[in-house]
């Protein structure tokens, strides 16, 4: 599957890299859905690494696609989790052990990447020391400006707050802290007046 | 100079007025009848008597009502005042240096008792007077920033420095030009000034971090910015955008010269002295186009500049649906005549409206 292009933005949007080897004592990789995929290629390149790493893996849509692929890799350890959010204590319970010379590597959705950096940040690791490569769908984690209410998987711009249900454009202003980008009322000048919804990067 | 103290609205009823003194010293920000971005840095150490940039933290008529619809909009939404934990020092420091430069500044207003570490703080404007320990957040009733902020006029960011560069890590923003400090908090100087436009490509922000992350203590510096407001309303922050963004659409060309506002901050930078935080206090003043043409040289300019805005500055700042009705109006004001250099009123000078 190609990667996606992302168009150049501003620069408090997360940019996505490669996921490369790097020599550490400890390997952390936590990916959902085809993200899989940008494991199984680190893989390729240092099997070795992938023997010492422990994978957290939410499959999301993608079902049993890579989850036998994954288990082929042998790493250390392999969590499949049903969710993001069930996936968290142990993502915690692991930076909580987490010593000096520990790798982490995130692939998959923008939401995925920014919790799990997020957790990373609040372990003490820095947002630059995190490797990431962005796989499969394009939709964004985003937060009503208005409410603070998160909708997830946003595919449309504008889309309706989950929470409070305004009509919000999607911006490409991000905050690390809250993963997620914002959303604000796009009808607030001129109530009822909302654009068809446009499919992102369409 | 003893202060009256106006008792007025900045919402619902709208009973903001400027004084014919507020509009004599109201911080005009365009020096020539042009306007783009620049590092328009200057020194923080006084100015004319009786403007804005004599005192430290100015107080002026508007300080008791600014004060009150603060504590509205914190009673609304509390996350408006928000500091990361490593930022509570940050607080003090700011607690310390806008009791310090008020007291010294309005003795008749306020004073500042230092014995030890008990210090009496007396606010008569806000009848406060409160006995604390400095640096015990047991003996204040909420947080040192958010306690001092409740007092003092003006948005407060305070940013940490550290790796070259300065983090938005704490803050009290309720008179914001629509930005968010919730969303914000946390971010590297270049990621919360992301939306701007044109500036980062023109090395305005790579040219104001360096000089920002080399302010000193004791040596304060300061500069304008300005933004348009229909409505004299201080919290134009996007968090309230789905209820203020509908007063956009109810100019008239019979109502613009009362509703439409030119709104700007007066930004200041100062060093702090344990925590090694940059204050950065932001201070809106909201004058009305019918007060501002009152000053010939600053009507004429104010058209011209308005007339001259590129387009993506006019959209970023949020008024070009409604700029022909502006200029429908400011026109009246603007006779051609030259205007004189630098941003004062000069009403000695300037000759009145030839039109």
């Amino acid at each position: 599957m190609s990667k996606f292009q992302f168009p150049e933005s501003i620069r408090s949007r997360p940019v996505y890299g490669t996921l490369e080897p790097r020599p550490g004592k400890a390997h952390l990789m936590i990916a959902d859905a085809e993200g899989a995929e940008a494991l199984i290629d680190l893989a390729a390149q240092d099997a070795d690494l992938i023997h010492a790493a422990h994978i957290i893996y939410i499959p999301k849509n993608t079902g049993e696609t890579y989850v036998e692929k994954l288990r082929a890799l042998a790493p250390a350890q392999l969590y499949v989790g049903p969710s993001y959010e069930a996936s968290v204590p142990r993502i915690r319970r692991v930076l909580s052990d987490a010593h000096m010379g520990l790798q982490i590597y995130l692939a998959g959705t923008e939401g995925l990447m920014g919790q799990a950096m997020n957790e990373a940040m609040h372990a003490g690791i820095p947002h630059s020391a995190v490797q990431t490569e962005h796989r499969g769908s394009v939709a964004r984690r985003m937060q009503c400006v208005h409410c603070k209410g998160i909708t997830e998987d946003v595919m449309t711009d504008p889309f309706v707050c989950s929470h409070c249900g305004l009509n919000l454009f999607v911006r490409d202003h991000y905050s690390r802290r809250l993963a997620a980008f914002q959303g604000v009322c796009v009808d607030a000048e001129d109530p009822g007046n909302v654009p068809e919804p446009v499919e992102l990067y369409k | 100079m003893t202060i009256q103290f106006n008792k007025e609205t900045f919402r619902d009823d709208y009973s903001f007025r400027n004084s014919d003194w507020a509009i004599k010293r109201f911080p005009f920000p365009f020096h020539e009848d042009s306007y783009m971005y620049s590092v328009n840095m200057e020194q923080h150490r006084g100015g004319p008597e009786g403007s804005v940039y004599e005192k430290r933290f100015d107080v002026d008529e508007h300080y008791v009502s600014e004060m009150q619809d603060r504590a509205l909009v914190l009673a609304d939404d509390p996350l408006r005042c928000q500091s990361l934990p490593h930022m509570t020092l940050a607080g003090w420091d700011t607690l310390e240096l806008i009791m310090v430069s008020k007291s010294e500044d309005y003795p008749d207003l306020f004073e500042l008792d230092r014995d030890g570490d008990r210090w009496r703080w007396i606010n008569k404007p806000m009848g406060i007077d409160h006995t604390f320990t400095f640096l015990d957040e047991t003996t204040l009733p909420c947080g040192p920033l958010e306690y001092i902020t409740r007092q003092a006029q003006g948005d407060f960011a305070v940013l940490d420095q550290r790796n070259d560069m300065l983090y938005m890590d704490a803050g009290m923003v309720t008179t914001q030009a629509d930005w968010s400090l919730d969303f914000d908090i946390g971010m590297d100087f270049f990621e919360w000034h992301a939306p701007v436009p044109l500036a980062h490509e023109m090395g305005i922000f790579k040219r104001a971090l360096k000089f920002l992350l080399n302010i000193q203590q004791g040596a304060p510096a300061r500069r304008l910015n300005w933004t348009m407001t229909v409505n004299p309303l201080l919290d134009t922050s996007p968090e309230n955008y789905h209820k203020w963004g509908v007063q956009k659409a109810t100019l008239t060309p019979d109502n613009i010269g009362a509703k439409q506002h030119l709104r700007v901050e007066l930004q200041t930078f100062y060093r702090l002295p344990r925590s090694n935080a940059l204050l950065f206090p932001i201070r809106c003043y909201l004058i009305a186009f019918q007060d501002i043409v009152t000053i010939p040289k600053w009507g004429r300019r104010l058209h011209r500049v308005v007339r001259d805005l590129p387009e993506e500055l006019a959209d970023y700042k949020g008024f070009i649906d409604n700029r022909p009705l502006m200029l429908d109006y400011l026109s009246k004001f603007d006779d051609g005549l030259p205007t004189s250099a630098g941003v004062w009123p000069d009403l000695d000078t300037e000759p009145p409206l030839s039109k």
